[in-house]
């Protein structure tokens, strides 16, 4: 906790500690990700043939972290998302059903039709809808950590984020007022080196988002994000020291994403041999093919047949569903409807 | 730490200041979720808050529920919004309402949105105390900038000018389940209100039983039939003192204080209107775009053909607050202009 605590980094490829987990929660992390990846994939679809509405920010790539930290997280500790924010939600324990039929804009969705794709979430899992506005949740993820200190339970919040956000004064404020007060917060950067188009190394002189935990004398990690056991572990570390009152813990996971930005993005500022080269780390065929050499391909591919079938049936789901009803959109901006005008 | 005349046999009168820290001690009895959050409230040795309204409380209460939080406005909100959100009812302080444009992102789009984004599922039971006003501090430290909160859909917005309101109505902000700002004025507070305000008793009674007054209702502070005045803080004294001067000259005024502006008790003022047939505005906040305009435009909708002359609005003019005390008192409404705006209105 002293003001210049190092950065320990795990390098990617390194040696790996032995992980404490059996091959049958392996199976489940590899089936949690390729159900983000798939889910991702099947949406981008979806959205090309004209049935989901508004925009997508996707995360294929970046499966790893959202599936590592959200498995040493218990379902009431909570978590705060992004713009870009499937991969949490699923992560987290969001219904499938419930979030492909918000991507839809349907009634049955996890929020009503309401929030839509930047807003995924669902209280009865720990996940508040999810914040679009790069860097809000930084401070917001303060007051869940202060309750939780307040009320003396022994829950954790983290805070998802990614490199842009960094630069947001929120970024600063929040992890300065979670170190004072000793918040149980993780603050779980996905940097994925681009923020938009605008690549990492443009807009900030330290290439590491981890060693600016130093300023705000707290611990900082960087882990890869490109290898699920690896980023559970470095989070069930950091979770561990904010559940047991040690305060903060700022933890970077290298990544990419696969996809552009949003939906439109045809990615022009980054080189497809960059790409290809992260294409490399895909940290789902990177546990499939260690999964690969103790279990028998039939179960992986048994594994991801299941998958489809969820998926198949969420977005069954989601079409058979009845859209919201027009004037539900008045309700739920207060406890109890205020005067709100008439609809016509 | 009481102004104006000695109490009259039974009246228990207080400041606006004694009334808010009773208010805030009772909720934090009350309710162990109740905890008070900002900048230099709660320091040993220190200010008891920029206004004095907290001070004696920490000895009740302690640290643990008297957060003090560095200069970091967007933390402060953030910590605000998120305690709220896991069922925690902070009462949050900002010192100055102009340092509210340091966590619009926390209000505007986290605390304003987050029961709509989550289909009601999750409230956001929050108070924030902003302090408004004009007081000789320039341009950055007197604005009263409530109307661009009134513009917000998911906050409340409540600008209290007594004790006895100021009370009621942050009980009430403090036990609401939606977020509420909460406006005073810092003249208002205590003795300084008294000098500046024309030598008016601020103080009121105040119950020593316990009461909330409710948001959402305007109050009638003085009844009349010529003309009616709606105004708030500093401007709502100075239509008091208008209405005085103008009864020697037979106007007759009806003045209202709405208390809180989102949601807007319209109702009264309609029936007020319907009544006299005239309306005048007073506020602080500067005219274009404030919140008189919106009320003006609310009377044209629904009262028009009861109105017997064009509604008329008293608001600072559109600059930023000078300090130099003549500059200053030019740019906020005076009584000489609400008493010309209303002999206008009576005229037309």
């Amino acid at each position: 906790m002293s003001s210049d605590a190092p950065v320990s980094v795990t390098e990617p490829g390194s040696a790996r500690i032995t992980v404490d987990i059996d091959a049958a929660h392996e199976l489940d992390l590899y089936r949690r990700m390729q159900l983000i990846r798939r889910f991702e994939e099947r949406v981008y679809l979806l959205y090309l043939q004209g049935e989901l509405p508004g925009t997508l920010h996707q995360s294929q790539g970046q499966e790893a972290v959202a599936a590592g930290v959200c498995d040493v997280l218990r379902r009431t500790d909570w978590i705060t998302s992004t713009h870009r924010p499937h991969g949490h939600a699923l992560a987290k324990g969001v219904d499938l059903r419930a979030a492909m039929a918000e991507l839809y804009g349907k009634a049955t969705g996890c929020c009503g039709g309401k929030g839509g794709s930047m807003h995924l979430g669902d209280p009865s899992v720990g996940m508040l809808p999810a914040i679009a506005i790069v860097g809000g949740g930084n401070t917001v993820v303060t007051g869940l950590g202060l309750a939780f200190k307040l009320m003396r339970t022994d829950q954790v919040a983290v805070c998802f984020f990614g490199d842009g956000a960094s630069n947001e004064g929120a970024f600063h404020e929040g992890l300065n007022f979670a170190a004072v007060q000793h918040l149980p917060i993780v603050f779980a950067c996905e940097n994925n080196l681009y923020g938009a188009s605008t690549p990492f190394h443009q807009v900030s002189l330290v290439p590491d988002v981890a060693s600016r935990a130093a300023a705000y004398g707290v611990r900082g990690e960087i882990v890869d994000g490109m290898d699920v056991l690896a980023v559970r572990e470095a989070a069930g570390r950091a979770v561990a020291e904010a559940r047991a009152g040690a305060g903060p813990v700022l933890l970077e996971c290298k990544t990419y994403r696969f996809a552009g930005h949003s939906r439109g993005d045809v990615r022009g500022y980054r080189s497809r041999d960059e790409e290809a080269e992260w294409k490399e780390r895909d940290p789902i065929v990177r546990l499939r093919e260690r999964l690969a050499e103790t279990l028998d391909e039939g179960v992986l591919d048994a594994m991801d047949a299941q998958v489809e079938a969820a998926l198949d049936d969420a977005i069954e789901f989601a079409r058979q569903s009845s859209l919201p009803r027009a004037e539900d959109a008045l309700t739920d901006a207060y406890a109890t409807v205020i005067s709100t005008g008439s609809l016509p | 730490m009481t102004v104006g005349a000695p109490p009259a046999i039974g009246e228990r009168r207080l400041t606006i200041a004694e009334a808010l820290r009773e208010a805030i001690a009772e909720e934090m009895r009350h309710d162990e979720k109740v905890f008070l959050i900002g900048e230099d409230i709660g320091v040993d040795g220190g200010f008891g808050g920029a206004f004095g309204v907290y001070l004696g409380l920490t000895e009740e209460f302690g640290h643990d529920r008297i957060i003090d939080t560095p200069i970091s406005e967007k933390a402060l909100a953030g910590a605000a919004v998120g305690a709220a959100l896991m069922g925690m009812r902070p009462i949050a302080d900002l010192q100055y309402a102009d340092f509210l444009f340091e966590c619009m992102d926390e209000l505007v789009n986290q605390a304003a949105k987050m029961r709509y984004m989550s289909n009601g599922k999750l409230s956001v039971p929050m108070v924030l105390r902003c302090p408004v006003g004009t007081a000789n501090r320039g341009a950055q430290h007197g604005q009263c900038p409530e109307s661009y909160f009134v513009h917000v859909p998911g906050l409340k917005v409540v600008c209290v000018s007594d004790a006895y309101h100021a009370k009621g109505l942050l009980k009430s902000a403090v036990r609401d389940d939606d977020p509420v700002l909460f406006f005073e004025h810092k003249l208002l507070y205590g003795s300084k209100g008294r000098e500046q305000a024309g030598g008016m008793d601020l103080t009121a009674h105040v119950p020593k039983e316990e009461y909330c007054f409710p948001i959402g209702k305007a109050v009638v502070k003085r009844e009349g039939t010529s003309v009616t005045v709606v105004a708030t803080h500093m401007s709502l004294y100075r239509s008091l003192a208008a209405a005085d001067e103008l009864a020697r000259d037979g106007i007759d005024c009806e003045v209202i204080d709405p208390l809180t502006l989102l949601p807007f008790d319209e109702e009264t003022i309609f029936a007020s209107v319907r009544k006299t047939g005239r309306l005048v505005i007073a506020h602080e906040d500067t005219l274009t775009g404030g919140w008189g305009a919106e009320l003006a435009a609310r009377v044209a909708e629904e009262c028009l053909f009861s109105l017997e002359a064009p509604i008329r609005r008293v608001a600072s003019y559109d600059v930023p607050l000078p300090v130099a005390p003549i500059m200053e008192q030019t740019v906020v409404p005076s009584v000489a202009r609400i008493k010309e705006a209303i002999r206008r209105c009576c005229e037309g």
